[in-house]
């Protein structure tokens, strides 16, 4: 039944099909050959077609070409057969665009895009992330605990259960002045008083009666007025001019101005060593600092930004060249050694010059004048011309400028500078007139200003000493030579060392007589003592320890023996015996005791020495040396002894064990340093060294608790924290997988991760 | 020029428009109107303004620990800013009273010489909480200074005139009735010469003549408790930790009785006794024999601590040094041996004397220490790590008997005269140049004690007891807790009871009674060695430094080597220093001047020896400082500071002095 339906069918949509196929074919042949016929057979067809229409469901079906034939349907398409694939939008595209369509393409294009679900997590891993997140976020509300439990940490008393801190102890004026009219009368008073300007607070004066007390009488404020205007004009005045000067870019003008300054600074300091001697004494020290300050920083050396740029240019500009060469000069007046500093260099020269008479006077006198300059500076420049010069630099430190300006301002400014180094001068007249006293030997004093040259200045020593025996006349020569001689070998130490030595190669008598004809001995005396003291200090004499010689008693009462009991008497005799006896004796025992304790304490030497070992051993053989050293195990050095300076003491180096036992030894959690332990349990605590008070506050319990309280946990409130944070820790901690939208979020990031 | 200032910069005019410029004028009325803006709103405006001033001056905990801080500029502690009251008024003396630092300095009791390791953190935090605590409690005391209101006497010649030409006649006449009185003689020439010791709290008197008369007194009242007589030869005599025990050396044993002469004990062990020395603070009762053997009692227990053999022949010199309670005994060939009961040899032996030692005394600090020997000869020596005479003096006939006062005064018997010397200050070594006063007696001296508290020194002599008027001897305010002259039966059960709970154990007596408050060193060490042995490697080891890489070329192996080198080098300096610093004391000391020196090495001090039977509270605290055991640390440095020559100062008894008054039993 059902296969006849099924057929028939079939037939029926063949037909249709023939005749929808012949359709358009035939339709221009119908209507040339026979519109009758054909009239009535397209009614006929459209009826069919209306048919059909009705059932759709026949009209999707197309029949499936399954054997080859000419007439091929254009609704039964298929791409069997052919290798491309068929894209349903290829079809799709000559069709004119709907909205039906549209939305067909988004999801195509959705599909399209759409990857591949991954494979989820295994719920392990998930878990573990979970735990993460939590942790992190509870770590961060926790912290927020931190401060709170760092206070408590240091509390010096907690006290439970925990109550609101307490309202703290305010003075009476603090709670009334912050106390506020809340009555309608109080308001009312104090309408009234505001109104009047009436103290509300302190009643002692009134606004007004102040501004009353301090206001001033007409006169005065009209005077002050005026002088406050004419400050102000002044004021104004200057500040304009200094802005045009300001502006000036003129180097010429500014160079002038400097110039025409330091001028002005010469003539002020000129008025000033008149007026005010002390003033200027200050000012020449101001001076004096500049020129160390410049000594410290070298800063007018030809290093700076500047003075590059100006090397650079010094090539082609004579003005840089000039402006280099300006500077170097300044840098070298200050770099060098001012007179007003070396003045008391030179007295203290000469102080040590008659101190120490065995440096020959000449040498000395050479180094006067070798002071002016630094020797270090000048190392190589001996020629007296040249020193010269350099003392003429000298003598204008203050004006280094004035050099390459016109000649008439230069001798200007010589005039003004005369002036102002007219101490210096002074100063160097002092000198050579001190000069003039060894101008005998002009060579030698060059010679010998290298201080480096030790030699040179002990044969020039031995010089000296012969011409001065030769002034004494006394004929001494092999002596004098013998005493130089001696001197060249120290003379290769440095010179102080030599100097405190020297005085002790002077010790035997015969020196020391020689020495006294000669006048020295009594500087040389002052030395010695010195030196003799300072080896005393090292070590203390026992001997004069004990035999300290004091004055004796001058008593108002000496006591009298006018009733001497026997055994006063017999100890008067054991003690007159004593003391004729007394002497080295106890002394030499009490150094025996001490060796002995110091030989006791000392650790001792772990000898491993087998007799016989790799040698013949028996009766009166001994081990060799050379074994004895090998085995012998030498025990490490201990601390040097507390009584290793003195004589007269033995200190007991054992260790006092009992005492030890009560000692701390070992060192609680912070503390790494014993030290710094002992440093915090120093202050006693006991009442007996305090007073009441700090007793009590040093005793006090760390943690006090209410009896009868329960002591409930911490909560946020208490300590001013709002009371969320805590509520948020709370859920997360009751629900993790409860997490807001934001835990989310971290969580993918973690999951791309 | 620009590095060369102008010399007349400093011209007036000029400066006068630099002036002008700088400032900007003040207007007249400037001042006026912010007075009157403020003074034209004197209702809420002011009010809040006020309430924004004052609210940090709320008191906070950190302001309080400022309030206790010292600024070292002004030499006075600075109260805040005077605030202003409600009536407008301010107060003048606002705030904490003022403090002089340099008595807050001298309860200062925390070391600070020795340099600290850079702390971490919570170190630092704790060393900051003490050093606040020490300088609280410091300022504390320093104001309860304010509680001692008894000065020192003296004696002050008219110009030129010596001191020690004035009597005892002339001083008795000058003072009043009470304190005439305190000067009288016991004739007593039959059972003659006396030795006699005074109690603790300087109002009981002891005596006991060669020939067996014992006797105990109120001295002041003059009431007989006890007279007895032991009918054999007495060689001392001392009272036991209260006055109600006396204890007597006799020829053959030692004896103790009560106050009413009843004989309680008869220590046989202790067997011809020739010294004794009773250590309070340790209940200990210390004898030295004829058979040359230092015998140590503990009185609170009745048992022998220790007998220790001094291997010197006959021992006749013994005193004790009150501020570390170790015992000095004398010895006939010139040294003298100090000694603990811990130690079986002595701590420190010193060679004083050519002749043998006759005579030793220790002055309340336990800085100074007289001897006299028979070379005719009288030195002090510094005790304070040197042993050093400072000063020595010869006397025609050597003193035989020498006594140290609280105030530091030297007494020394020669024959029958009494010298007294008196030092500059409190803590000061007595100067031996000139007597300050003396004195005939008439019989030899036998005995000699100052009497605390008073300005009285005891002869015993064959001639009987002579009880002398010495002004500035003693020390003015006494400690009511500690030894109360006027106590009462009650009160001394009381301060009985509550010393035999702090008693200190005799095993700590040594030199340094500050040794207590500091860590074993040699036990620590050998814990972390052999901790270290245990793990097979330190834990608490620093990594050796390896310098970070850095860039640019500056990490080349030179740059590196020589970084490291800088480091090692820094390192080793650091500890060559420290090591230095803290080795031996000697040095230092023998170069700084001994009599003036501060303290800065100072017998710095907790105590588990023994304090000096000393005033106020310092002797108090010494005794606690035995009694903590850990962190005591005693008026040591406080000594070590009022040493410093000039007006002599109090030591302090933070507690008010209780009983200043008379309350005779």
């Amino acid at each position: 039944m059902s296969r006849n339906q099924a057929a028939e069918s079939n037939l029926l949509a063949l037909n249709q099909q023939k005749e929808l196929e012949d359709l358009p074919k035939d339709y221009p042949l119908s209507t040339s050959e026979d519109e009758g016929d054909n009239d009535g057979e397209r009614k006929h067809q459209k009826l069919l077609e209306s048919i059909s229409s009705l059932n759709r469901k026949d009209r999707q079906k197309l029949a499936e070409r399954s054997e080859a034939s000419l007439k091929v349907s254009e609704f039964s398409v298929s791409s069997e057969g052919s290798g491309e694939k068929l894209v349903l939008s290829d079809l799709l595209e000559p069709v004119k665009t709907s909205s039906s369509l549209a939305a067909v393409k988004k999801q195509l294009n959705r599909v399209k895009s759409k990857k591949t679900v991954e494979l989820p997590l295994h719920r392990e891993e998930i878990e573990q992330i979970h735990r993460e997140v939590a942790f992190n976020k509870s770590s961060q509300i926790l912290s927020k605990w931190d401060p709170v439990v760092l206070k408590n940490w240091q509390a010096e008393q907690l006290v439970f259960p925990l109550s609101k801190p307490q309202s703290v102890f305010a003075p009476i004026e603090h709670v009334v002045s912050g106390w506020k009219a809340g009555t309608p009368l109080e308001q009312e008073i104090f309408d009234l008083l505001h109104k009047n300007k009436q103290p509300v607070t302190e009643p002692l004066l009134t606004p007004v009666e102040k501004a009353s007390l301090k206001a001033m009488s007409l006169e005065e404020v009209k005077m002050r007025r005026a002088e406050l205007q004419r400050a102000r004009a002044l004021q104004s005045y200057y500040e304009a001019r200094a802005r045009r000067e300001k502006r000036i870019k003129s180097k010429k003008y500014h160079r002038i101005l400097k110039k025409g300054k330091a001028k002005q600074a010469l003539k002020d300091f000129e008025k000033l060593q008149k007026v005010n001697p002390a003033a200027a004494l200050e000012e020449l020290e101001k001076l004096d600092k500049a020129r160390m300050m410049e000594r410290m920083s070298l800063k007018h050396q030809n290093s700076g930004k500047w003075a590059k740029s100006k090397a650079i240019m010094a090539k082609y500009d004579l003005e840089a060249r000039q402006a280099m060469q300006e500077q170097l000069a300044r840098n070298k007046e200050l770099m060098q050694k001012v007179q007003a500093a070396s003045e008391s260099e030179e007295e203290e020269e000469v102080q040590e010059e008659e101190e120490e008479p065995l440096v020959p006077d000449m040498v000395n006198g050479v180094q006067i004048k070798a002071n002016g300059l630094n020797p270090w500076m000048f190392q190589n420049h001996f020629i007296v011309a040249k020193e010269a010069e350099v003392q003429k630099d000298l003598e204008n430190p203050a004006e280094p400028e004035a050099q390459e300006t016109s000649e008439s301002e230069e001798e200007r400014a010589v005039v003004e500078e005369e002036t102002l180094l007219k101490e210096f001068e002074e100063r160097r007249s002092l000198r050579q007139k001190s000069e003039l006293n060894h101008m005998a030997e002009p060579v030698h004093r060059h010679v010998t200003k290298d201080p480096s040259s030790q030699e040179v200045l002990s044969e020039l020593r031995a010089l000296s000493q012969k011409l001065i025996t030769e002034n004494h006349q006394s004929g001494k020569q092999e002596l004098s030579s013998a005493r130089t001689a001696q001197r060249e070998e120290p003379a290769r130490e440095e010179e102080e060392p030599m100097l405190l030595q020297r005085p002790k190669r002077a010790q035997t008598l015969d020196e020391l007589e020689e020495l006294g004809r000669e006048g020295c001995v009594e500087n040389k005396e002052l030395p010695r003592t010195a030196v003799e003291g300072l080896q005393k200090e090292q070590m203390i004499d026992l001997q004069n320890l004990l035999t300290t010689k004091s004055s004796s008693v001058k008593s108002l009462a000496v006591p009298t023996t006018v009733q001497e009991l026997e055994d006063e008497e017999e100890r008067d005799q054991r003690q007159m015996i004593k003391v004729a006896f007394a002497g080295d004796d106890a002394i030499r025992d009490f150094l025996k005791e001490k060796r002995e304790a110091v030989e006791a304490s000392k650790p001792k030497d772990l000898d491993l020495t087998l007799p016989g070992w790799g040698k013949w051993g028996g009766m009166g053989l001994k081990p060799s040396a050379k074994k004895r050293r090998r085995f012998l195990i030498k025990a490490p050095e201990g601390p040097p002894r507390k009584d290793k300076n003195l004589p007269n003491v033995i200190i007991s180096e054992k260790r006092n064990i009992h005492a030890a036992a009560h000692q701390v030894q070992v060192l609680s959690h912070p503390f790494t340093h014993h030290h710094q332990f002992e440093r915090t349990i120093q202050t006693p605590i006991g009442s007996t060294w305090n007073t009441q008070r700090a007793f009590q506050k040093l005793t006090m319990s760390k943690v006090v608790t209410k009896p009868g309280h329960i002591i409930k946990p911490i909560k946020a409130e208490d300590v001013g924290y709002r009371s969320s944070s805590r509520s948020d820790l709370s859920v997360v901690q009751r629900n993790p997988k409860r997490l807001s939208i934001r835990h989310k979020k971290l969580l993918e990031n973690n999951c791309v991760d | 020029m620009e590095t060369v200032p102008e010399p007349g910069s400093n011209v007036p005019p000029k400066k006068d428009r630099l002036q002008t410029k700088k400032k900007k004028p003040r207007r007249y009325w400037e001042q006026e109107t912010t007075g009157t803006a403020a003074g034209a709103s004197p209702g809420p405006p002011r009010k809040r303004k006020r309430n924004r001033e004052l609210r940090p001056q709320k008191p906070k905990k950190n302001d309080t620990s400022k309030k206790f801080r010292m600024s070292k500029k002004p030499r006075e502690l600075k109260s805040p800013r005077p605030q202003r009251s409600l009536s407008g008024a301010q107060d003048p003396f606002a705030g904490p009273a003022p403090v002089s630092v340099e008595v807050v300095q001298k309860y200062c009791r925390i070391d600070k010489s020795k340099e600290l390791p850079h702390p971490k953190t919570k170190t630092r935090s704790r060393l900051v909480v003490a050093e606040a605590q020490e300088e609280e409690t410091s300022v504390r005391a320093a104001r309860s200074e304010l509680l001692l209101t008894e000065e020192p006497g003296f004696l002050e010649g008219e110009d030129g005139e010596d001191t020690a030409k004035i009597r005892q006649a002339d001083i008795v006449e000058a003072v009043d009735i009470a304190s005439a009185a305190k000067h009288f003689d016991l004739n007593l020439r039959q059972f003659g010469p006396y030795r006699l010791n005074y109690s603790r709290t300087g109002r009981h008197l002891a005596f006991g003549g060669r020939r067996g008369h014992v006797a105990a007194l109120d001295w002041v009242t003059k009431k007989l408790t006890c007279e007895i007589n032991v009918m054999e030869a007495v060689r001392d005599i001392r009272f036991l930790h209260s006055e109600a025990l006396l204890a007597v050396a006799q020829n053959r044993w030692l004896h103790i009785y009560d106050n009413q002469g009843i004989e309680l004990h008869c220590v046989r062990r202790c067997d011809r006794v020739t010294r004794l020395e009773f250590l309070p603070f340790h209940f200990l009762l210390a004898t030295a024999s004829e058979t040359g053997f230092l015998t140590y009692l503990d009185v609170s227990v009745g048992k022998i601590v220790a007998a220790l053999n001094a291997r010197a022949g006959r021992l006749s010199v013994m005193t004790q040094n009150p501020y570390n309670a170790v015992i000095h005994l004398g010895h006939s060939n010139g040294t003298v041996s100090l000694w603990s009961p811990a130690m079986k040899e002595p701590l420190v032996k010193i060679l004083c004397h050519r002749g043998g030692v006759r005579a030793v005394a220790v002055d309340s600090t336990g800085m100074h220490m007289a001897t006299s020997g028979l070379d005719h000869q009288l030195k002090v020596f510094d005790l304070r790590g040197t042993f050093q005479p400072l000063s020595a003096r010869t006397l025609p006939q050597g003193a035989g008997h020498l006594a140290f006062s609280q105030r530091g005064l030297l007494a020394a018997g020669m024959g029958d005269v009494v010298n007294i010397w008196a030092g500059q200050g409190k803590a000061s070594p007595p100067s031996l140049e000139q007597p300050y006063l003396t004195h005939r007696l008439s019989g030899h001296v036998h005995g000699l004690q100052f009497c605390p508290y008073e300005d009285v020194l005891g002869v015993g002599h064959s001639g009987g007891i002579t009880s002398m008027l010495v002004p500035g001897a003693a020390e003015p305010n006494f400690d009511g807790l500690e030894s109360n002259p006027y106590r009462s039966r009650k009160q001394r059960q009381e301060w009985e009871v509550k010393a035999l709970l702090e008693k200190v154990p005799a095993e700590l007596i040594c030199l340094d009674p500050r040794a207590l408050a500091e860590v074993d060193v040699i036990s620590l060490e050998q814990a972390k060695k052999e901790r270290a042995e245990r793990l097979g490697y330190d834990p608490d080891a620093r990594t050796p430094f390896q310098p970070k890489p850095k860039q640019k070329g500056r990490s080349s192996t030179a740059s590196l080597v020589k970084r490291k080198r800088k480091v090692m080098d820094q390192e080793h300096r650091v500890s060559g220093h420290r090591g230095r610093a803290g080795h031996p004391k000697g040095n230092a000391l023998l170069l700084a001047p001994l009599a003036s020196s501060t303290c800065h090495f100072s017998p710095v001090s907790p105590y588990p020896g023994q304090n000096p039977p000393e005033p106020g509270a310092a002797a108090a605290e010494a005794r606690e400082g035995q009694a903590h055991g850990g962190p005591a640390v005693g008026p040591g440095q406080i000594r070590a500071l009022s040493q410093a020559p000039g007006p002599r100062r109090n030591i302090l008894s933070p507690r008010p002095p209780v009983g200043n008054y008379p309350s005779l039993e």
